[in-house]
């Protein structure tokens, strides 16, 4: 079985992005997918510390510390870019002007619940960010995650047991293994890797999984 | 003649109290006004609320704030950063108390209170740990929390330009909470890299309009009008 690594789901992620798209981008893996989209067409990027047209990384010697991303690493602004204030930002997220956001999860349930801001661990110190604007704010939510944890265990669930980020949230979850998609009806998968089949994914998950 | 400029920095905070409630602008350094913050830093006002998007990183900032134990609470979205030390620490030890809200929430509820709303109903939290106990509401289908203003003494803002009106420009992604905080305190305090004639600032592109900020000072070496 040929799992995906983080540049093949990016680009695979990369390819469900059409022209004209406002995108949101998550730190982290999420950030990788910029660098697979189609250099011909026109889509959007927006970063949520007040940034629309964002550009690749600079060279290090173009490093200016106030055009950073989200993750605060230095970005470029592409000609058409702009600049705004946090209530225009979050505007853009909260008023359903962001087209697409790719974000990274803890777990995600079958229904599009999100759990991906904080382990529950009762001496973490909580930090949400932008995690629960962009969650309930984008139009379509993509998940971008292993499906196993490092101990075997399905991040995608029956139920999050993480503490929520939003409810009912995601539309398609991008995986090593498996794409699949989430909401109302539960998740169905709608592409598999080379030598996964649906048995072996129901047999990591325990989901009744059905094809697309 | 109106004149918001003042010649130091000391000047610009020497009125802040302790126990007062201070909005600070900044997503990481960019648009953070650390010159101000050591000016508050040396003015010695203590217990104080912070509120802004982290809580502090490194030394310098508000990190500098917590280092020098002048905060009582922080209102906030993403206290805990590689270098967040100092607020981890106090936090840990149950010194500074911690009102963690969503980054767009926090935008909202200190928009609403620079526009005079007495609350806000906002989709983002709603179902989490993060919205517990706070009323909701289902409005055409899609459900809200609601959200109280966060009002303060003092906003803490870093811009690029202004006049002697108040008038600011900032630059790039330094922007981020400046113009929402300006106009969400009772006293805006701006420092900025240059300070321009009146008229120098194109009307069409002036972020903040002056009736929002209410001190401006000039980060040194200080230009000469």
């Amino acid at each position: 079985m040929q799992r995906m690594d983080r540049n093949a789901l990016a680009a695979r992620v990369a390819r469900d992005i059409p022209e004209g798209a406002y995108v949101n981008l998550g730190i982290g893996a999420p950030t990788m997918v910029a660098n697979f989209l189609p250099k011909d067409k026109d889509i959007f990027l927006q970063s949520e510390n007040g940034l629309l047209g964002m550009g690749p990384a600079p060279e290090p010697e173009d490093i200016d510390w106030e055009l950073i991303n989200a993750g605060k690493q230095p970005v470029t602004i592409l000609p058409g870019g702009s600049y705004f204030h946090h209530g225009d930002s979050f505007a853009m997220m909260r008023g359903g002007h962001i087209d697409i956001c790719v974000l990274g999860a803890f777990q995600v349930s079958i229904h599009g619940d999100l759990a991906n801001w904080h382990t529950g661990a009762p001496d973490a110190i909580p930090a949400v960010g932008g995690a629960m604007d962009l969650a309930i704010g984008a139009r379509d939510v993509f998940v971008m995650m292993d499906l196993l944890t490092k101990s075997g265990e399905s991040k995608l669930v029956r139920q999050c047991t993480y503490p929520l980020t939003g409810l009912a949230c995601v539309s398609r979850v991008y995986t090593d293994v498996a794409i699949f998609d989430v909401g109302p009806d539960g998740a169905h998968v709608i592409e598999m890797v080379e030598g996964m089949t649906l048995d072996t994914l129901r047999a990591l998950t325990g989901l009744e999984l059905t094809e697309a | 003649m109106i004149n918001k400029i003042v010649a130091s920095m000391a000047e610009a905070v020497a009125d802040m109290q302790d126990g007062a409630s201070i909005m600070i602008s900044g997503f990481g350094d960019a648009g953070a006004p650390a010159e101000l913050i050591e000016a508050v830093i040396a003015q010695g006002a203590t217990d104080l609320t912070i509120i802004s998007n982290n809580a502090g990183a490194g030394e310098t900032g508000i990190a500098a704030l917590m280092r020098a134990n002048r905060v009582r609470k922080v209102i906030c979205s993403f206290p805990r950063q590689a270098a967040s030390h100092h607020f981890d620490a106090r936090y840990r030890a149950g010194e500074v108390e911690l009102e963690l809200v969503p980054q767009g929430n926090l935008a909202a509820r200190i928009q609403a209170a620079g526009a005079g709303l007495g609350a806000i109903f906002t989709p983002t939290g709603y179902g989490t740990m993060l919205a517990q106990g706070k009323e909701t509401r289902e409005i055409d289908g899609r459900h809200y929390v609601l959200e109280y203003p966060i009002h303060a003494d003092f906003a803490l803002v870093k811009a690029r330009a202004a006049d002697r009106w108040g008038n600011l420009v900032y630059r790039k992604v330094a922007r981020n909470f400046g113009p929402i905080m300006a106009m969400a305190a009772k006293t805006t305090i701006v420092q900025v890299a240059e300070i321009v004639e009146l008229g120098a600032l194109d009307p069409e592109t002036i972020v903040t309009p002056g009736i929002f900020v209410d001190r401006v000072v000039a980060m040194q070496p200080a230009p000469t009008v």
